[in-house]
């Protein structure tokens, strides 16, 4: 499964045992204390958190579940925003490697109290958490509260900005099936101005050598785009041209009426993944989305449910182990800098 | 490094003469650039010149040796926020005049949105007096343009000036309304009066944080567009065409504005303009992971809009430097980037920041100083700004090479939102004068004679 671009990493062999310290698989230190982005990331680096998930893949499929390379380790879930699939998502890995986990909804709490989020990161500091998972509806609000804890953070999503996990997830779905990144032509539709799911991604495909295409109503492109890298098209058929990968993202529905958008049928006509615009793609390509979908909005129910395209099931299945590859390379990491 | 600057008002001794020796003279207002000295009398300059007390100085007049540096009037700052009234626990009059007479400023316009807004005569007159009670330099209140900040109905105007208010001005909102814009301008202008615009759409700038462009979306913040401030200084030099009178664009920060004020100003329209120090010295990288110190209103643009900016300086298509001084505490600043306030505190920096220019070789002192003396005071119709006999004796004595490098902890606003914390900087006031008296002096005021 495998891809030749990541041979080097040999030195990942799956677990003997359930897991115990003394047979962990030897994974490479993680030089960065904090997850806050993809951008900064080096392929080498991306690699090791794809090794290692893909460990994780084989052996939750082999029924081995459970480890305890994070236990008496604590995992506090800091949600600012509303999210079931990545909050239950990283309690999973947390939960499979041993970790104590503790889910912390804040949007209706403290917040608005007045509470701040530097006050927030205080509070939580006090708790001694070894990993906080963190997801904020503003751009940079993970990167403030990082530097004001003394855990590990992981971003599991900030405003607009990234959802580094996400476009882990993505990789690591898109190389079990195609067995590598370098030269996959991708392209990401729908809202890319509001998603920090693209971003994550645009970073991630570009310095694994992807080449990657942005397909988005102008209204919903962000200025100067292009400056990352990528090309971008406005018309979805010319950009699905030839393409190994659709990453369809997910549009709220309120900005589409009228604001952004004229209505959600003008939408679906022009940006809906549909099998006669997908027909455009490579014969072979995949559909992704990150999720929740809108079904009929941004996809087409068909295609979301061809097993033979869609991969979106898939995806949340790499999620779990991409996040347990995360915390654990945190989590080495948290303990090689304790001891130092 | 407290100043030991004097704690009684600045109100000059009846005929306290004095004399500063070994100067080098700067008026921008008359082109003088000479070694020389100037001689107060109480509260004006009673003379000045390359020759003067060249045969000593007589008894009875105190003197004071400028040991080579340079020396000019003090600077008139046009577009400023004190914290008062409102949010003293950012910034009160004290303190603000503190740092202003630190930074070689002896003429502060007090922005009026504050809260409550500046709109009204017993207002107007509350700022004048709490800015003679409690500082040592000149506060000057600027009047809210239109009730409330609302953009729909006026201020009285004639009514608001002679009260004290010496401009009328939104503050850092937009006068968005073309029509209350135009009878605002015809108005002005029927009272004599000058009107001070924030160049920017306000439903084009829509929840921007910062400038448009790479950076932002490489962020994932909302950008505000340089055309927001372009299309609002189109507009406004459009009604100008229309109504007459006077126009101040208090702050531009793009390239392409500039462009719109040199037709403007060849149009004959009396328009002129200001730059906020910040604009001129960063540009938008400033932001760099999410800095909330540098955002400001309007944004720190692109390089190639900061290096304009430097040039219109240079040539004279910018007017003023104020320091667009806007102090937030740190309640206000730590946060994430959007849900943070605006602002940048400016005081201190705003010389050695024009400076900068100057030891770049993009201008001689006498075009810098030009923008915060004697340019605002034709503006305002001040009699500061110009070394004159008869002329207030508001003086500036500065060094204008030593280095020294920006301590946030040091600066003596209350607030120390700097973005130029650690910045390596090179001059800064040595002594100020207000009305004839000292407000504040640097300690190691001679070294080594110039």
């Amino acid at each position: 499964m495998e891809g030749p671009q990541v041979a080097g990493k040999a030195t990942v062999s799956p677990p003997t045992g359930a897991g115990s310290e003394a047979d962990r698989p030897a994974t490479p230190p993680f030089r960065h204390r904090h997850l806050l982005g993809i951008e900064g990331l080096t392929p080498d680096e991306i690699g090791t958190i794809l090794d290692l998930a893909n460990v994780h893949v084989e052996r939750t499929r082999a029924g081995r579940m459970k480890a305890d390379t994070l236990r008496e380790r604590t995992l506090i879930n800091l949600f600012f925003e509303s999210s079931t699939r990545t909050r239950t998502s990283f309690e999973l890995a947390g939960k499979r490697l041993g970790a104590d986990v503790i889910n912390m909804s804040v949007e209706s709490s403290a917040v608005k109290k007045g509470e701040t989020l530097i006050d927030t990161a205080m509070t939580l500091n006090a708790m001694h958490p070894d990993l906080l998972v963190v997801r904020h509806g503003e751009s940079g609000a993970v990167e403030l509260l990082s530097q004001k804890v003394g855990c590990s953070v992981i971003n599991a999503g900030d405003g607009s900005h990234e959802h580094p996990t996400q476009a882990l997830l993505d990789a690591l779905t898109i190389r079990r099936r195609r067995g590598r990144l370098q030269g996959l032509l991708v392209a990401i539709c729908g809202d890319i101005l509001h998603s920090r799911v693209a971003r994550s991604n645009i970073h991630l495909l570009s310095v694994m050598g992807a080449r990657v295409r942005l397909i988005a109503p102008p209204t919903l492109l962000p200025a100067k785009i292009e400056r990352l890298g990528v090309e971008v098209f406005t018309d979805m058929k010319a950009g699905l041209e030839g393409v190994d990968i659709v990453m369809m993202l997910r549009l709220q529905l309120e900005r589409m009426q009228g604001s952004y958008t004229p209505s959600i049928r003008e939408y679906f006509h022009l940006y809906g993944l549909d099998s006669e615009k997908l027909s455009r793609a490579r014969p072979d390509a995949l559909v992704m989305h990150p999720g929740p979908m809108n079904r009929g909005v941004e996809i087409d129910t068909l295609v979301a449910d061809d097993i033979d395209r869609s991969v979106i099931r898939e995806q949340v299945e790499m999620g779990v182990a991409v996040r347990m590859a995360c915390l654990e390379l945190l989590s080495q990491h948290r303990a090689q800098w304790r001891r130092a | 490094m407290k100043p030991p600057a004097a704690k009684a008002p600045a109100r000059p001794v009846q005929g306290e003469r004095v004399a500063y020796l070994n100067a080098r003279l700067l008026d921008p207002a008359s082109g003088l650039d000479t070694y020389g000295a100037l001689l107060t009398d109480g509260a004006m300059i009673a003379d000045r010149g390359p020759d003067l007390f060249g045969q000593g100085v007589p008894d009875g007049i105190a003197v004071v040796d400028c040991a080579g540096n340079c020396l000019c009037p003090g600077l008139i700052d046009m577009h400023a926020w004190l914290g008062e009234p409102g949010e003293e626990h950012k910034e009160t009059m004290a303190t603000a005049s503190d740092a202003a007479a630190a930074g070689g400023i002896t003429t502060v316009v007090a922005m009026p949105d504050t809260e409550p807004v500046i709109d009204d005569v017993a207002l107007v007159e509350y700022v004048a007096r709490r800015g003679r009670d409690n500082a040592h330099i000149r506060i000057l209140p600027a009047a809210a343009a239109t009730k409330g900040l609302s953009g729909r109905e006026m201020t009285e105007y004639a009514l608001l000036k002679e009260a004290g208010a010496v401009a009328f001005t939104d503050g850092a909102t937009p006068i968005a309304d073309a029509l209350v814009m135009r009878r605002a301008l015809s108005y002005a202008r029927a009272c004599e009066s000058l009107l001070v615009q924030h160049c920017q759409e306000p439903r084009l700038a829509h929840d921007g944080v910062m400038n448009e462009g790479e950076v932002a979306t490489r962020l994932g913040l909302a950008g505000i567009p340089a055309m927001a401030e372009v299309m609002m200084l189109e507009r406004d030099l459009r009604l100008l065409q229309l109504t007459g009178g006077r126009l101040h664009a208090a702050h531009l920060s793009c390239a392409l504005s500039l462009e719109a004020l040199r037709r403007g100003k060849q149009d004959g329209l009396q328009i002129t303009a200001g730059v906020a120090p910040h604009n001129f010295a960063l540009n938008e990288t400033a932001v760099g992971d999410y800095r909330t110190f540098a955002k400001t209103r309007p944004p720190l643009r692109e390089e190639d809009d900061r290096a304009a900016m430097v040039r219109a300086i240079a040539d004279g298509t910018i007017d003023v430097i104020s320091s667009a001084h806007c102090p937030q505490d740190q309640e206000s600043k730590r946060r994430p980037f959007a849900s943070a306030e605006f602002g940048i505190t400016g005081f201190e920096t705003m010389l050695p920041l024009a400076l900068e220019i100057h030891h770049n070789g993009h201008a001689d002192l006498l075009t810098l100083l030009r923008c915060m003396t004697v340019r605002p005071a034709e503006i305002l119709r001040l009699p500061q700004g110009r070394l004159l006999p008869g002329a207030p004796a508001d003086l500036l004595l500065f060094d204008p090479d030593l280095p020294w490098i920006v301590d946030e902890a040091k600066l003596r606003s209350k607030s120390k939102n700097s973005p130029f914390d650690r910045r390596p900087l090179q001059g800064h006031a040595v002594r100020t004068v207000v009305a004839g008296r000292t407000v504040f002096q640097r300690r190691r005021e001679v070294r080594g004679g110039g």
